[in-house]
């Protein structure tokens, strides 16, 4: 960390670089803040790290080609981001996926999720001091990488679905192993939840810290688990479905304080949603082929603009194509749902202690390839 | 002054409960392991780098240097060529080189091949001092296996 005191007629401040390299900002985040004492009077993340122009890329490559770079965007959330890809080329080219393909997308990407907020779970608490989380979480997280691994052939990168479909059919083992997780980790819930969610330290620090209201949501553009801790009950797998969701029986957990411990608990009660959806997904799963039967090797997309938004751990993901008749995408956008969450942090912790800005921080589950792609 | 402490008895019991935890797992069966000395059994479906496939008939590979993996991969990292023989139908497979410092493991190859004749390696501990070690000659490769 470098400290510079600056001089200030009426105040003593100094400008603290947090990150890029500090434990509670994953990946290569810098926050610039302006101390006053102990309270950060100003902050502004800086960006630019890790940027790898992924939107670039997509311009100079077949649109089908552009599947791997999607699951480098978020990591924690790679199923998902193939999902909304592999759905905005259907769209454009009108290529339709069979059933039991949309339901082994269902499960896996659910699965991503689920994964994903165990992750976080356990980062968060980490950086909140607490260390033994993570190990109990990472126990849980390593049997959906392995039932993945089986499937998929990788462990966070995954390049499963295609045009058209998904690579690789599920079988009987996956299924298996799946119910038994799905029984493994419903028992670890009550586990987690007398570990720390009673724990008198973590409410302290999350119990009223990082307000937000909807308002601010809005005008933020913030999603996800962060919005619905205010009390919106906005998920595009209900407000705009996609795929098989609308065919499953679930709930959008949300919580009204707005708080910290509003977004902790929000992504608790989403882990066992997704479980519901799973559980579901693999007693109606189809028979059936699991590629669409013809899908055109050289993949012309028809001149026009194409939009795809699925739900992501994080919150609303979109994907923009904009084509000129070619395979080649004239131009792709992504609409990350972390940048948008980012951007609310000047805002939310100005004022704040330095060590609650860290949990403040930690609650938007930030993860930095996402917003600097 | 009550509140106080029924406050600081609820607090001391919240930790107390999240130690009951901690407690119980110190007797479960440990479940990490200690990988270099140990290493646990990889799925045969995990997706390596590229390798061809042994023919058993011929003993060879099955490439007929059609050259579809080098077009449909999208970071350009397959290099394929092969050279006119007499006896042989078609070309004879010379050169089939894999770039695995710009491969990201999307399977394009091994999917478009049409007579199958690529399958991913089991390979995981792949760690090296030069970007030189990760230019790999699939072909080489597949005549030291033999």
């Amino acid at each position: 960390m470098n400290v510079e005191v600056l001089e200030d007629e009426r105040h003593h401040r100094f400008v603290l670089n947090m990150g890029p390299q500090h434990p509670s900002t994953h990946g290569v985040l810098r926050v610039l803040l302006e101390l006053e004492g102990e309270y950060a009077m100003s902050l502004l993340p800086v960006l630019g790290y890790g940027h790898r122009c992924h939107e670039k890329i997509a311009e100079f490559k077949p649109a089908k080609s552009f599947m791997p770079n999607t699951a480098r965007m978020d990591y924690l959330g790679a199923l998902i981001y193939n999902h909304g890809y592999a759905q905005l080329l259907e769209k454009a080219t009108g290529v339709e996926a069979p059933r039991r393909a949309e339901y082994i997308r269902v499960i896996t990407s659910e699965l991503n999720r689920i994964q994903s907020h165990l992750l976080w779970y356990g980062a968060y608490l980490l950086d909140l001091g607490a260390f033994t989380p993570i190990m109990y979480a990472f126990d849980d997280r390593e049997e959906i990488l392995d039932i993945l691994e089986d499937i998929t052939g990788s462990r966070l990168t995954y390049c499963y679905y295609r045009v058209g479909g998904v690579c690789k059919d599920i079988d009987d083992k996956f299924v298996t192993r799946t119910r038994a997780f799905i029984d493994r980790l419903r028992g670890r819930f009550p586990m987690y939840d007398e570990l720390v969610n009673g724990n008198v330290i973590l409410q302290k620090r999350l119990i009223n810290v990082g307000d937000l209201t909807p308002q601010t949501c809005y005008r933020y553009g913030i999603t996800g688990p962060l919005l619905r801790g205010t009390g919106v009950a906005y998920d595009l797998r209900r407000a705009e479905p996609y795929s098989v969701y609308p065919e499953f029986d679930f709930e959008v957990p949300t919580e009204t304080s707005g708080d910290c411990m509003a977004s902790f608990k929000v992504r608790f009660r989403e882990m066992e949603q997704s479980l519901r959806i799973i559980e579901q997904a693999l007693d109606k799963l189809p028979e059936g082929p699991v590629m669409a039967a013809k899908v055109p090797k050289k993949l012309k997309i028809p001149a026009g603009d194409y939009n795809s938004s699925v739900e992501a751990p994080r919150g609303e993901l979109s994907y923009y194509l904009v084509a000129d008749g070619s395979d080649v995408p004239y131009r792709l956008k992504v609409r990350t749902p972390s940048f948008s969450n980012l951007s609310v942090v000047p805002e939310m912790c100005e004022g704040m202690l330095l060590s609650d800005v860290v949990s403040a921080m930690g609650s938007l589950d930030l993860v930095i390839p996402e917003i600097d792609r | 002054m009550k509140s106080y402490f029924s406050e600081l008895f609820t607090g001391a019991w919240s930790l107390i409960i999240g130690l009951k935890v901690t407690i119980k797992a110190m007797f479960r069966p440990i479940v990490t392991v200690q990988y270099p000395r140990e290493k646990l059994e990889i799925t045969p479906n995990y997706r390596g780098h590229i390798d061809l496939v042994k023919d058993e008939e011929s003993g060879s590979h099955k490439c007929i240097t059609c050259g579809s993996c080098m077009r449909e991969c999208p970071s350009d990292c397959i290099v394929v060529d092969g050279e006119k023989r007499e006896g042989v139908k078609g070309k004879a497979l010379t050169v089939f080189t894999l770039d695995f410092t710009k491969c990201s493991l999307c399977g394009a190859c091994v999917e478009v091949c049409p007579t199958d004749a690529l399958d991913y390696s089991n390979d995981y501990e792949l760690a090296g001092f030069t970007r030189e070690e990760f230019h790999f000659d699939i072909l080489k490769r597949l005549e030291e296996r033999a």
